[in-house]
Order: structure tokens, then C-alpha cells, then sequence
């Protein structure tokens, strides 16, 4: 086999792809081959590296340095500089935004200096379609140790000790999960991977399973060894093409070597997993609900219990565990268990995946230890608020999560913390917002989401969440009183009490955490009738200001709606009745004579 | 590809299949040797593409993976290029002059091998005199 002196990486996440990372493969590999160098230098598309903000990327081994922001035509200049005469190409190192000093390698950016990276160690590391590679960086060998050194029971006792928990949502321990299904007596069980990821603004678990599929599988076995199941399925959403694509040659490759199917290993257990689709309903992600998908039923969540480490699918003891869960599970067999439970806090062991988004500089996908503070993700990792704005909220755990203001963004992040906050881990999704940014049109924003994504099952979820959402919607248009604030308080915890699962039980938590935060905001929409961050439509107008007008009509001839009046070099006067607050004038004025109230 | 049966299969294969990817394991460690070769138009000119792969050649042949081999610019020794620089970690680095092919071996057989510098080759010391 022919070695090279030198790996061009190029990111082959969903990201970069759609910045023309395939596109740059190309060229780098015709330029190659130009040079005469194609022998010598590796081209490798690899899974996403996390600095989606700043993509694609192109690292560069063994010089270690790390390109952003390329573009296809600059791989003649990338070959013909860097790979022909070892001189780095300037203008494409990143830069650091405070101060403009140039940062040419990756471990020296703040972006990647507090991060750990366990579930995402081979992210940007190797190409995920080559077992070669996954081998290469000791793929497999946690499957064979435990295969041939370790009895079912030492390695759930080995994941039991490490504190791993669950990373899909709820932060069950991982080791009692395995031991509920260990216990079972049954001629079948299964093993099932949720890969739904159905909150908006997350990608942790598509990042995992299009850079380092193989680590998911591997680890899917290992709880098939033991737990004494047969059979894995990946629940994986078909909006995810690139990771399903993946997955399939992953799985593939395994069995071609042997890795999955009879016998692994010349041991006794045989192992094999295939991919069942998801729609991309977000209750499909509820495990109860999930189980009725792959049967083929309604996604419905079950009552609990039952269990599904008791009774799961097609009514057989089951696992459910997230990918980011899986993703930890090979390191802490090779690693040891007092390595994982070296990182972390006292309850929340090990790292966590976080999508960072929203009005962030850097938005991306960043892997840190627990007990990290928020104030350090948000400034550190994530650079700061964009356009330098003023910070006012992150939003934690999605459409269950909650919406946490500055006063506590030193809170370490670990389940309990967030909980006792009134957000949640949740599976990893981290928004932003600024000042522009209204918090009861937030909270509003994502009680539409899980109104329009319950399953309507159960009443508490399907009515009561939709009258919560009128309330709110009420308050927005500027048609809201005091007691509205009481009702939702009342109705949420109603929701929260009541309903058959956690989507319903947890809907309310935007509402309750912003109201709990952001009161002054809900009272300004209903005693002052005002929208403080000039968001809700109803609550704004645009007026002229009359000393400022020079009266050149460029408002009144952009008006979609013909509602602006006025005399050449005479102050022009908006209609309010007709506006309809487009903010099309707003924008378009040349002296800033228009401002939003 | 043939089914891996047992764990010895397995643990073969990850040791060949390691340095596909141990330059990116280690590229970025402080004790990798590093191998700088002129590649300036003086070194190009000089036939310094040809020193370059007959080093990493070399070291495939050797086995030897804890090295890299990188370009570099112009050194200001034009009149000796093909020029390549050695440096361990923990030494001053060692500056070779006029690597043709024959040498190119001859550093990577003695000086990485064997730990003996190559007196004649040293620029300052027998090299660029031609
Ligand atoms: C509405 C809803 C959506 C969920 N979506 C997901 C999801 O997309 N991915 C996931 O892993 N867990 C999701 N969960 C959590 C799962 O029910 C379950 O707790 C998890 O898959 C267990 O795996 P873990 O212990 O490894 O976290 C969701 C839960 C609810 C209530």
C-alpha cells in the first residue's frame, strides 16, 4: 500500500457539502494529479470537524494547519503553494475575529481549545466510508475485548461504573438501562438506535453518524453482546440522506469483514442490524412511539410502564439508546470506566455534543466536558454574540427545553443544573438570541412546533397545548391581560401534569422558563401594548419623523401597499390603518426618518 | 476481503491499516521527526521532487512512521539544493546539502536508522562544494 506524506481533509458534512465540498475533493485531486503528486498526497473526505460557521474546511496533516471558507478555484493554489513548496496559503487561515491575528492550527483556536472530543474523536479524523481507517484507529477492538475478555455482566458493570447517561434527552444511566434488559428472560430482544433527532437547530447525531458511523454500530453490538440480543435497528429520518447513506455502507463493510452477522470473531454471538426510515414526525423520536413506528403502527407513545427494557418492540425486551449515547460507549470499554468518570461532574459524567446556533459568531458543533459553563460555550467556543449585539437568552433542550437569561449563564452544564433552571439537556440544541429577539414570539414559535408535531393522543397535549398557544398568540397581537399570565401558568402545569409523554408533559417549559425570565417582556405586550424588541407586527408602527424627512419619496415609491403620502422635498406621512408593516420604507429610507415604535 | 475469525485478525489488521492515518493521530505531537525538503524553484529545479519521494519511499520501505516529510521554501541555499533539513525533537536540526536520490537513502538508512550523521553531506561541512 502506498503511503503518503501528506492528508488534505476536506469536511464532507451536510454543511460543507452545500458549500461545494465535493466539488472541492475534485479539484484538489485533478490539481494532484497535475502536479505528478497524486501518489504522494491523500485526498480524504472526511465527517463534519464542527466549525460549520467558517466552512468548508480543508486541514492539512502533517503541518496541521487549517484552512476556512475554501472555495473550489482555490484548490490550484492550495496544491501549487502548500503541497509543492510546504508555503501556507494566508489568506485562507482563520482568523481570529477579536484582534485579526491569524490562527493556522486548529488547536491553538479558541473554537476547539476547551472542547474534549470522545463521541466525535473521529469526526474530521478519518473517512468514514473506509473501514480501513475506522480499524486503523483502534475500530472494533472494544467489540473484540469484550467479545473474548469480558462476561456480559462486567461489561454493563464496566458502563455502570463509567456514569454514562443517556444523551438523547432524559439522562437515564446508560449501565441500569442495559442491566433492566440483561435481566430479562426471552428467546429475542433487540437493540435499537435513536437516530430521529427531530428538535430544530440540532445535528449532533447526524454529524456522529455521517463522520463516524462504524463507532455507532460497533457500540450497538457491544450492547447486543450484553444484553443477549441478536438484532439492531437503526431509527434513523429519511431527511437524512447523507447519514443513511453512510450508515448502509458502514453496515456493509461490517459484515464483508465479519464484523457483524455470525459468529463474530470466532466467538458465540452473532449480531446484525438494519435501517428503518423514519418520516421525520418528532413524537417518532418518544422511544414508546418510536417502537410503533418500526412495527409499522401509528407513532403513538405507550404507556410506561411497561418499559421497553421490559416489553418493547413487537413486545420483546429492547434497548433504546441515542447515537451520541452509543458514541461513548467504545472509549469507556478501551479507556476504562475511571477515565469517562474522571471527566465531568459529580452526576453528569463524560462530555456532551452541543449544536450551537442562532445569533452566535460561531455557529457549530462543539463536544465539552460537563460542568462547563454556559458563559463559556457562548463566549468562548461560540465567539460571542454576532454583530455585537447585547446576549439575552440561550435556549437549551429544544421544543422542551427552556429559554435560560443572562443572570445564569454561569450555571455549569449538567442535567440537574438545567433542570433545577427550567431548561433541560435535552439532546443538544443551543439557539442564541439577542436583543432583537422577542421572547413570547420565541416561546410562541415553538409551542406552533409541538402543536402542529403532537400526535393527539392524549387531550392535555392535543388541547391543551393549542389553547396555551392561543393565549399567547392573544398577548402578541396586543390583545392580552394580566390574567392571560395566570392561565398559562395554570394550563401549563396542567399540560405538564397530564399528558401521556414527555412531549406534552415538557411543551409548556418554553412558556413557563420565558415567563419565569422574561415577565417584563409579557407585561410590556399587555399593560403597555408594546413589543420591546419591535418583533410582534401588531404591536409596532412605523412613523416618519417629520425634522428628519428631506421628502425624496423613495418610501412612498417603495410602499407595496401605497400608504405613504407626501409632496417632493415636503415629510411624508404613513397611513397606519393600511400599513402593513412590511419595513420595506423602514429599510429603505437614505436618512433613517423612519423608526419603529 | 476475507471474514476476520478472531481477535488476533483483527488486532493484524488495525497494525497494518495504522499508518493510514497515525500521521493524524501524531502530526500534531512534539516528538515526530521532521524531514523539511526544499521545494523553492531553486529546490524543484535541483530535482528536489525526486529527494522527496525517495524519502517517503524510504520510510515506507523502513517501516518507519514516526516521521514527516514536509516542503519548505526557499532555505538560501540555492547552491546547494536539493537541501534537506533533519530535525529531531529534543536536537538542533541538521542541514544536508546536494540530496540526490543516493542520499536521500543513505540519510534515511543512517542518520534515522542508525543515529550517524552524514559528515560529507552537511552543509558547512562537505556539501555545496561540487
Ligand atoms: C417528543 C420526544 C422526542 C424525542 N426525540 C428524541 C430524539 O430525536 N432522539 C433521541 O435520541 N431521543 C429522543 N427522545 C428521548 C427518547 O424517548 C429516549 O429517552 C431516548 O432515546 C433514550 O436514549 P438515551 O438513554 O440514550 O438518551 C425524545 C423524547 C420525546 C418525549
Amino acid at each position: 500500500m502506498n503511503r503518503y506524506r501528506m492528508h488534505l481533509m476536506v469536511c464532507g458534512g451536510t454543511g460543507c457539502r452545500s458549500s461545494q465540498s465535493v466539488q472541492i475533493v475534485e479539484n484538489l485531486n485533478q490539481e494532484l494529479k497535475k502536479a505528478g503528486m497524486d501518489q504522494e498526497v491523500q485526498v480524504v473526505t472526511t465527517g463534519c470537524f464542527g466549525f460549520c460557521e467558517k466552512g468548508p474546511i480543508v486541514k492539512i496533516y502533517p503541518d496541521n494547519i487549517f484552512y476556512v471558507e475554501v472555495k473550489p478555484t482555490d484548490a490550484a493554489e492550495i496544491v501549487a503553494e502548500h503541497v509543492v513548496k510546504g508555503r501556507t496559503v494566508q489568506r485562507l487561515v482563520y482568523k481570529d475575529p477579536a484582534g485579526g491575528k491569524q490562527i493556522p492550527a486548529s488547536t491553538d483556536m479558541p473554537f476547539y481549545g476547551q472542547q474534549i472530543r470522545i463521541a466525535l474523536r473521529n469526526c474530521g479524523l478519518i473517512d468514514p466510508e473506509n473501514i480501513d481507517e475506522y480499524i486503523s484507529v483502534d475500530g472494533y477492538q472494544a467489540l473484540g475485548k469484550a467479545l473474548s475478555t469480558m462476561t456480559q455482566q462486567q461489561v454493563v458493570d464496566t458502563l455502570k461504573k463509567s456514569g454514562l447517561r443517556g444523551r438523547g434527552g432524559a439522562g437515564f444511566p446508560t449501565g441500569l438501562k442495559w442491566q433492566a434488559a440483561l435481566k430479562q428472560k426471552s428467546d429475542k430482544k433487540y437493540i435499537v438506535c435513536n437516530a430521529d433527532e427531530g428538535d430544530p437547530g440540532a445535528f449532533m447525531d447526524r454529524s456522529v453518524l455521517e463522520g463516524d458511523p462504524h463507532s455507532v454500530i460497533e457500540a450497538m453490538a457491544i450492547a447486543g453482546y450484553a444484553t443477549g440480543a441478536d438484532e439492531g435497528i437503526v431509527y434513523v429520518r429519511a431527511e437524512y440522506p447523507l447519514a443513511v447513506k453512510r450508515l448502509k455502507i458502514a453496515i456493509a463493510q461490517a459484515e464483508e469483514y465479519g464484523l457483524l452477522g455470525k459468529e463474530i470473531l470466532g466467538s458465540k454471538f452473532s449480531f446484525r442490524i438494519r435501517l428503518s426510515l423514519g418520516a421525520g414526525a418528532f413524537v417518532c423520536g418518544e422511544e414508546t412511539a418510536l417502537l410503533n413506528s418500526v412495527e409499522g403502527s401509528r407513532g403513538e407513545p405507550r404507556m410506561k410502564p411497561p418499559f421497553p427494557a421490559e416489553k418493547g418492540l413487537f413486545g420483546k425486551p429492547t434497548i433504546i439508546n441515542n447515537v451520541e449515547t452509543f458514541a461513548n460507549v467504545c472509549p469507556i470499554l478501551l479507556n476504562g470506566p475511571e477515565w469517562f468518570a474522571s471527566i465531568g461532574t459529580e452526576k453528569s459524567k463524560g462530555t456532551k455534543v452541543f449544536a450551537l446556533s442562532g445569533k452566535i459568531n460561531n455557529v457549530g458543533l462543539a463536544e465539552v466536558p460537563m460542568g462547563i459553563t454556559l458563559r463559556e460555550i457562548v463566549e468562548n467556543i461560540g465567539g460571542g454574540v454576532r454583530d455585537g449585539r447585547t446576549f439575552k437568552a440561550v435556549q437549551i433542550g429544544g421544543p422542551s427545553g427552556g429559554c435560560l437569561p443572562k443572570s445564569l449563564l454561569d450555571i455549569p452544564i449538567d442535567y440537574e443544573s438545567l433542570s433545577a433552571a427550567g431548561a433541560m439537556m435535552g439532546s443538544g440544541g443551543m439557539i442564541v438570541m439577542d436583543d432583537t429577539d422577542c421572547m413570547v414570539n420565541i416561546a410562541k414559535y415553538y409551542l406552533d412546533f409541538t402543536v402542529d408535531e403532537s400526535c393527539g393522543k392524549c387531550t392535555p397535549c392535543r388541547v391543551g397545548n393549542k389553547r396555551l398557544f392561543e393565549i399567547l398568540e392573544r398577548i402578541t397581537d396586543g390583545k392580552g391581560t394580566m390574567k392571560d399570565l395566570d392561565d398559562l401558568e395554570v394550563l401549563g402545569g396542567t399540560i405538564r401534569d397530564a399528558s401521556l409523554c414527555q412531549l406534552g408533559q415538557t411543551a409548556p417549559n418554553p412558556v413557563l422558563s420565558t415567563l419565569k425570565h422574561f415577565r417584563d417582556e409579557y407585561i410590556a405586550h399587555i399593560v403597555d401594548k408594546r413589543c420591546p424588541s419591535g418583533v410582534c407586527q401588531n404591536l409596532i408602527h412605523y412613523v416618519v419623523v417629520a425634522d428628519k424627512c428631506i421628502g425624496c419619496t423613495v418610501c412612498a415609491r417603495n410602499c407595496p401597499v401605497s400608504c405613504i403620502s407626501g409632496e417632493r422635498k415636503t415629510a411624508h406621512v404613513i397611513d397606519q390603518e393600511r400599513c402593513t408593516k412590511c419595513g420595506v420604507c423602514f429599510s429603505k429610507c437614505p436618512v433613517d426618518a423612519i423608526v419603529k415604535e | 476481503m476475507a471474514k476476520l475469525k478472531s481477535m488476533e485478525e483483527l488486532a493484524k489488521l488495525r497494525d497494518d491499516m495504522k499508518n493510514r492515518t497515525e500521521m493524524r493521530v501524531t502530526g500534531t505531537n512534539p516528538d515526530r521527526i521532521v524531514l523539511s525538503v526544499g521545494m523553492a524553484t531553486c529546490g524543484i529545479a535541483a530535482g528536489g521532487r525526486d529527494t522527496m519521494k525517495t524519502l517517503v519511499e524510504e520510510l515506507e520501505k523502513h517501516g518507519i512512521n514516526n516521521v514527516s516529510v514536509v516542503a519548505t521554501g526557499c532555505l538560501g541555499y540555492c547552491y546547494a539544493e536539493p537541501v534537506v533539513e533533519v530535525r529531531f525533537p529534543d536536537k538542533g536540526p541538521i542541514l544536508y546539502g546536494d540530496v540526490d536520490v543516493k542520499r536521500a537513502r543513505e540519510i534515511v538508512d543512517q542518520h534515522l536508522v542508525k543515529g550517524i550523521l552524514l559528515d560529507h553531506a552537511i552543509i558547512g561541512k562537505g556539501a555545496g562544494r561540487r
